[in-house]
């Protein structure tokens, strides 16, 4: 499909379109896969992304598209896929978003795309992560991938600290500028919480390194074993290896615990901990892999949060296989931050979900090891901060679960190592770095920061935006030379 | 991959690398350590580097062949390489001239104290180095040790070599001759440490502690190695890992480096049933990822 040329009109008649019933993304069996760390979701076949693309009705004003923070062009998107041009759809989507097959898998898609979907006021709305996945595994699978053209080189060089989302989707768009781009990682393997974070059964590593691979046939460089702040500074990187720019992307990766006795028995984790053993150090696969994590076959875990996080390490523990794998939730399940199909999906694997649950001890044996957590029950009562109602403890409602392994998926926060070795990077009261929203410029000249580090823990999709945001304004920077900051950065 | 330019042995199964890594090279400060990983399925694990040489842009370190990854390590000689190496991680000693520093070293623990030693001693103090061994075979770096302080001492288990008893028993002496001590470090297995903080504790020395605990990234991402320090929880890579000994939790220490002792006994039994085959494993891999470079 050529740029320009305007799209052929559906020529279903709406009222037809619109009675089509959503289609259904095929799944492995909840007891299977439950056992396994395949992946869940088995990806929309061809005649059934034919059949969702056609139930879009174009609208005027595609609510998608808005509710996108990367802005994909979803509507034309949908509209090539409806009339079976795969790889132009995969096209039109690398001109917004370089980690398709990644979003499509990992997006909440319900508060973003899907949710702006004006089918779905009335019924259910295009199952747009369904078809991004399709489109983005459709290419590759077809080995014609059609990746974009970089422009003639600047002469310029930009160092991107971090290969999460964010670091990744700023090397995609920096890269076809005509920049050199260099991303540094501080741990072996590329990806960032993409590979430590996300398990296997969600997305799949193969997906995340054949993403990577692109950057790197578009001529990003990367570099493992590089702690920026440890093995090299900012400064350093900006004066003696002569970036002209930097993109600081690192994500907020120190773990948050409780502060409940007992935190140190064995058998406690972060959920950060537990996954990056599982995940990034491949435990799982105990018989090949060196690296150990706790046995939970025949015990029983417990995962302390509501996130994707938590929901992400209780189904991983209930594939390690773990007796009982318990979600405890101080809120209720409505105001669970997870992703509308994990709840989904681990409620049909079994997982036991203990909403108005508060985590008030870990308790152990006399050689240490974790027997079992102290909770209350909580009920809730006037909204907090967050806008969401404040759980309230039941007074005298005190009870022990039993707990071989307890794992602490509350949220994570920054880690100071950048910032307190670069004195002139302006920090706030929690330790993240301060900057421009929509430029992602820091109170330091020439570097940038976007995702996690500034936002707080977010999602990938949002830090893919911030990354895009931030190659837009560094290539600014880099060819116009200005470089002027909002006032609160100024100061 | 990260080249053994220079491997060899200097106890009993104890190893010395110098290994090519500018960048760690060039940055390394006493009392930091590194992670390093073997091959594709090797687990990460924490290493004090010796010493480091930023012109040749290469970090020593020194191995003891303890469980699975450090005996398959030992087994790797000059012109070998590591697959990763990430570092110089952790807070460095805090060098400060003290007056009289007593540093205690056991065993491997001495390649881990030397810098810090050598730094305090060109910072102006009066070093003492109580260096402890279970044998002969097993003091090593005397050299190195006696040129990095002002006063040393050997101590063996078994009395087969310098004086027969625990370090504590020598800096016991030193304190009952009446000898001013304003600064200790202590370096080697908790028990050890344990011992040196009962000892200085009660008398307001100042005393630092190199803590070893399980550690995955280093970063301070996975807060596995959380130690208690008072009521305070600390992450021993990054607020560490040397730590004030009177604060340390040495009971919590040594529960939590308990935690996969099953597993590394019986991955330690596998490995030495089947090393050959291990160590070619491993050469193959490198000679893959080599070509993979070129």
């Amino acid at each position: 499909m050529c740029d320009g040329m305007p799209l052929p009109v559906n020529p279903i008649p709406l009222k037809e379109r619109m009675k089509i019933v959503r289609t259904h993304m095929p799944e492995l069996d909840a007891r299977v896969r439950s056992q396994n760390f395949q992946e869940v979701n088995q990806g929309l076949v061809e005649a059934d992304a034919l059949t969702e693309a056609t139930r879009c009705i174009a609208c005027a004003k595609p609510g998608c598209v808005v509710d996108c923070p990367v802005g994909v062009k979803i509507k034309e998107v949908v509209a090539l896929i409806h009339f079976g041009d795969f790889l132009g759809a995969a096209a039109k989507l690398r001109e917004d978003n370089s980690l398709p097959a990644i979003t499509g898998r990992v997006c909440p898609q319900e508060n973003q795309c899907e949710g702006g979907c004006v089918l779905g006021k009335k019924g259910s709305p295009v199952a747009i992560g369904n078809l991004e996945r399709f489109v983005a595994d459709f290419e590759r699978e077809s080995g014609q991938l059609g990746l974009p053209e970089n422009a003639a080189p600047t002469g310029k060089s930009v160092a991107i600290v971090g290969s999460g989302p964010a670091g990744l989707s700023a090397a995609g768009d920096l890269i076809q500028k005509g920049h050199r781009v260099r991303v540094f990682e501080a741990l072996h393997e590329i990806g960032g919480v993409l590979v430590y974070g996300i398990p296997e059964f969600r997305l799949p590593k193969s997906i995340v390194k054949g993403e990577v691979d692109n950057l790197r046939r578009m001529g990003v460089e990367f570099e493992t074993n590089v702690i920026v702040g440890k093995s090299v500074t900012i400064d350093e990187l900006m004066q003696d290896e002569h970036y002209d720019a930097v993109f600081v992307a690192t994500g907020a990766g120190l773990p948050v615990f409780l502060g409940v006795p007992g935190e140190h028995l064995n058998g406690v984790y972060s959920a950060n901990e537990f996954l990056t053993r599982v995940n990034l150090m491949r435990a799982y696969d105990a018989e090949h892999y060196d690296e150990p994590v706790y046995d939970c076959r025949d015990k029983d875990v417990i995962v302390v949060g509501g996130g994707n996080t938590a929901m992400d390490a209780v189904r991983t523990a209930k594939r390690l296989g773990a007796r009982t794998a318990t979600l405890v939730y101080r809120r209720s399940e409505a105001e669970m931050p997870a992703r509308l199909e994990e709840v989904k999906h681990a409620r049909e694997e079994g997982i036991a979900f203990r909403m108005l649950t508060g985590p008030m001890e870990m308790v152990g044996d006399e050689k240490g090891w974790l027997t079992g957590m102290r909770c209350v029950q909580m009920e809730l009562g006037e909204p907090d901060a967050s806008g969401r109602r404040r759980p309230v403890e039941v007074a005298g409602s005190e009870f022990v679960l039993p707990a071989n392994v307890a794992i602490i998926g509350v949220g994570t926060t920054a880690n100071p190592m950048i910032q307190s070795t670069t004195p002139d990077l302006k920090t706030n009261a929690r330790n993240y770095i301060v900057a421009d929203k929509e430029t992602t410029r820091t109170s330091k000249v020439g570097v940038f920061a976007g995702g996690d580090i500034v936002t707080g823990g977010a999602t990938v999709i949002l830090a893919m935006g911030a990354g895009r945001k931030a190659a837009k304004s560094i290539h600014e920077y880099l060819t116009t030379g200005l470089w002027e900051l909002a006032a609160e950065l100024a100061r | 991959m990260y080249k053994i330019v220079e491997a060899r042995s200097v106890g009993l199964n104890i190893k010395q690398f110098e290994i090519e890594a500018p960048r760690i090279a060039k940055k390394q400060k006493p009392g930091q350590f590194i992670i390093l990983r073997l091959h594709e399925k090797g687990e990460r694990i924490p290493l004090t580097i010796k010493c480091s040489n930023p012109a040749a842009g290469t970090v020593t370190i020194v191995v003891q062949g303890i469980g699975k990854t450090t005996s398959l390590l030992n087994c790797l000689e000059t012109g070998d390489s590591i697959l990763d190496i990430v570092g110089p991680l952790g807070k460095p000693s805090e060098i400060e001239n003290y007056g009289t520093a007593v540093i205690l070293a056991g065993s491997v623990g001495t390649a881990m104290a030397l810098p810090t030693a050598s730094a305090l001693k060109q910072a102006g103090n009066h070093v003492v180095f109580i260096e402890g061994a279970r044998n002969t075979e097993m003091v090593v770096f005397e050299d190195e040790v006696r040129a990095a302080s002002s006063e040393t001492y050997v101590m063996t288990d078994d009395g087969s070599y310098g004086e027969q008893g625990l370090v504590t028993k020598k800096l016991n002496e030193l304190i009952a001759a009446g000898r001013k001590i304003d600064f200790v470090l202590a370096v080697g297995p908790v028990p050890m440490m344990r011992a040196v903080a009962q000892v200085t504790k009660p008398l307001g020395i100042k005393t630092m502690v190199s803590l070893n605990s399980i550690m995955v990234d280093g970063t301070g991402m996975c807060g596995g190695c959380r130690v208690l320090l008072g009521t305070q929880s600390k992450f021993a890579c990054v607020d560490g890992p040397e730590f004030d000994a009177s604060l340390v939790n040495f009971e919590v220490l040594m529960q939590r480096n308990t935690m996969y002792r099953e597993k590394e006994c019986a991955s330690l039994k596998e490995f030495q049933e089947h090393k050959d085959e291990e160590v070619a494993e491993l050469r193959a891999e490198m000679a893959a990822e080599e070509k993979h470079y070129v």
